[in-house]
């Protein structure tokens, strides 16, 4: 395939959205968000994007903004982080319960308080149940590449739903990563014209975000569900075409080193590089590890979860976000979740680690997965905490 | 890989104090700057830390004691003030100093609450909320420093970015408006409304402390240069050049009408203390109408 230039992440999803051919883009700065909002404001301000540029007032607005534009039946995109999409929230709900497509792209950044700007992913699981499809990215070509799979997938008519894509704040955010770039061309025959089929239009009046009372409510958020869950055969479809377009393939769930793994790390986003590392690591050691990762978060990938760690002795999930108070850790209570009705389960442990920006390196996921198999006593444990 | 974490220190008041009586008094202000917390992040250049010091030496001139002052703010370069300040501070989620100050300023009538943020903080995300307090006439005394940009955030354009100027999100040239701070402060009814910029900070000085005395909502507006947000791409040079801008367009005039104090790129400044008016603040009307009433009421019953 083409070549691989070295591109900043942030500015390539920009380029990315500006071969998607966007029309709108509403965004309020934070960090770690804000250079792919500035590289599409100045791509839109040299003219070449036609597209509006709204720089609104508050993350709440900028959703706001994006539901006004995707219902008028505009190709739309967004990008937050942490406090952002905390206030953003209330409209977050809304974009999907109202079937309406768009891309937001997450820059993962911890919650506040204490303010921290680095990177975990407390802010995409308070979001967990918005009702968004929503994927995990590994690296920064496949940030650029699921820009494309998002607009498809989302406007997809057999799905209709926004489309977040999350990427670590400032792990790949700030980084310059060679990739390889798609053309114009690529993008054409991927990414079909948004023709939307429930949208404001004088000439069809309709009423949106209407009152749901009692007897309409419930039905309406099981149609959602089943939309949602529905989308899985569309999501596969574009991963299908965009491995024949550019070679590269991505699946919901996927495997490093898994044959014959007695002992699975299961990870999301970029920390899923470092625990390659260290899974190699560990199998030079004569280990049986092997490393699950996991990418398409909502919908859910059951089947494929279930298979993956059906074999497996010990199952090590590293967690980047605390359900404080909770059972355990968000990635962790889904999997055990998916794991309890099995004939033959493995143990599951919970590892917390990389929280409001602490490194995780191989030695340290080496090291939890040497911790959870030797029994830390307790249904979670938060890695690396200082006395 | 080897990693170096900073210890965690417990805050240990004593030889806090001690690092201050021994050496740590190494400029003027330090008593009243948490130790350990400088050097600050601000650039050079940067107009904060004028304000920041103007802020200090009111409150050291009015003689008020620093357990009698707090200082909310919200998020931004501004923001960063209530970190350095070695007093009761509260740094609040982007936008919301006003509402946090509000329940302060209501529960302990006693104290000085001054909001310290920046244009993009009060008047963007948290506008909503500078007109409710301005329009209750809350007793806070509001700061803004206003550089035109969201500087923290690597310079993109706000609520005050003025038409045509250049940004980061606006690279050429922004198509809004921004606001004239004094005038919206004045018509959502602020009792005291100035103006100054970081090349005056006898004026201002001043100015602060004329807020201590006054009741009700209070709105302070500092121009402050920006070198690193908005001065670059607008080539308004360093920070020093800036105040040289400053000082030759910038015309005091107090009592001027605030509705003429409107911005343009590179254009004049005006400044002076525009407003200064007395009206009842929210817990004296509070106190007089409704508690009083109900106090009347219930004495009716009991008779
Ligand atoms: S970015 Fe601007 S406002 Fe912020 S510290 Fe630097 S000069 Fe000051």
């Amino acid at each position: 395939m083409g070549k691989k230039v070295g591109m900043e992440v942030s500015i390539a999803a920009a380029e990315a959205a500006a071969l998607c051919d966007v029309d709108v883009v509403a965004a309020y700065p934070i960090t770690p968000q804000t250079h792919i909002v500035e590289h599409l404001s100045e791509l839109v301000a040299n003219g070449h994007l036609d597209a509006e540029f709204v720089p609104v007032e508050s993350e709440h607005s900028a959703m706001s903004v994006c539901c006004g534009s995707a219902a008028a039946g505009a190709r739309t995109i967004t990008s937050t982080a942490a406090q952002g999409l905390a206030l953003m929230a209330e409209i977050v709900f809304i974009a999907s319960a109202m079937r309406l497509p768009m891309v937001m792209l997450v820059a993962n950044r911890a919650l506040s308080a204490p303010l921290s700007i680095w990177n975990d992913h407390s802010d995409a699981m308070m979001v967990r149940d918005c009702g968004w499809i929503q994927v995990f990215c590994e690296n920064g070509q496949d940030v650029y590449d699921h820009v494309f799979h998002g607009f498809r997938v989302g406007e997809d008519p057999r799905v209709l739903l926004p489309v977040m894509i999350n990427l670590d704040g400032f792990i790949l955010t700030h980084v310059i990563e060679p990739m390889e770039f798609w053309t114009k061309e690529m993008a054409k025959s991927y990414l079909p014209p948004f023709k939307p089929v429930y949208r404001l239009h004088p000439d069809k009046v309709v009423s949106m975000g209407a009152f749901g009372m009692p007897e309409i409510y419930a039905e309406q958020k099981m149609a959602h569900d089943v939309a949602l869950r529905n989308s899985r055969p569309v999501i596969d479809e574009a991963w299908d075409e965009l491995a024949r377009l550019t070679g590269r393939r991505y699946s919901a769930v996927e495997h490093y080193k898994t044959d014959g793994a007695e002992t699975l790390i299961l990870a999301m986003g970029s920390l899923c590089e470092t625990a390659s590392l260290a899974v190699d690591q560990m199998r030079d050691g004569g280990k049986k590890v092997g490393l699950v990762k996991l990418r398409l978060w909502r919908p859910f990938p059951f089947a494929e979860i279930r298979q993956a760690l059906a074999g497996a002795k010990d199952v090590v999930v590293l967690d980047r976000s605390v359900s404080t108070g909770g059972g355990s850790a968000p990635v962790t209570s889904e999997i055990r979740a998916v794991m309890y009705h099995e004939p033959s389960r493995p143990k599951i442990h919970c590892m917390i680690a990389g929280l409001g920006g602490r490194d995780v390196t191989p030695d340290d996921v080496s090291n939890m997965v040497d911790m959870a198999l030797a029994g830390t006593g307790a249904e979670y444990y938060i890695y690396g905490v200082r006395g | 890989m080897k990693r170096h974490f900073r210890d965690i220190v417990p805050f240990d008041q004593d030889s806090a104090d001690r690092a201050i009586e021994e050496g740590h008094g190494l400029h003027p202000l330090d008593e009243y700057l948490k130790p350990g917390r400088i050097p600050h992040i601000w650039c050079p250049g940067c107009g904060l830390g004028v304000v920041l010091t103007t802020y200090i030496e009111a409150i050291r001139r009015k003689g008020i004691p620093v357990d009698k002052c707090v200082v909310v703010s919200g998020i931004g370069c501004t923001g960063r003030v209530a970190g350095y300040l070695d007093m009761d501070t509260y740094h609040t989620t982007h936008g919301r100093a006003i509402p946090f100050a509000t329940g302060l300023a209501l529960v302990r009538p006693d104290l000085h609450v001054t909001v310290f943020s920046g244009d993009g903080d009060l008047f963007a995300i948290g506008g909503n909320h500078l007109i409710h307090g301005a329009r209750r006439n809350i007793n806070l005394n509001v700061i803004c420093v206003n550089n035109f940009n969201y500087g923290m955030t690597g310079g993109q354009a706000g609520p005050t970015t003025p038409v045509d100027a250049r940004t980061s999100t606006t690279p050429m040239g922004n198509a809004e408006p921004g606001f004239n701070l004094p005038h919206l402060a004045h018509a959502s009814g602020a009792v005291y409304v100035a103006r100054w910029t970081t090349f005056h900070p006898r004026q201002l000085v001043h100015s602060i402390t004329e807020t201590f005395d006054k009741k009700g909502f209070t709105f302070i507006e500092v121009i402050a240069p920006c070198p690193t947000g908005y001065g670059r791409p607008n080539k308004l040079g360093s920070g020093l050049e800036e105040m040289r801008y400053y000082k030759e367009m910038s015309e005091v005039r107090n009592g001027a009408d605030p509705s003429k104090a409107e911005i343009r790129l590179k254009g004049k400044i005006l400044c002076g203390t525009f407003i200064n008016v007395e009206r009842p603040d929210f817990l004296e009307t509070y106190n007089n109408l409704v508690i009083a009433k109900a106090q009347g009421r219930d004495k009716g019953k009991a008779a």
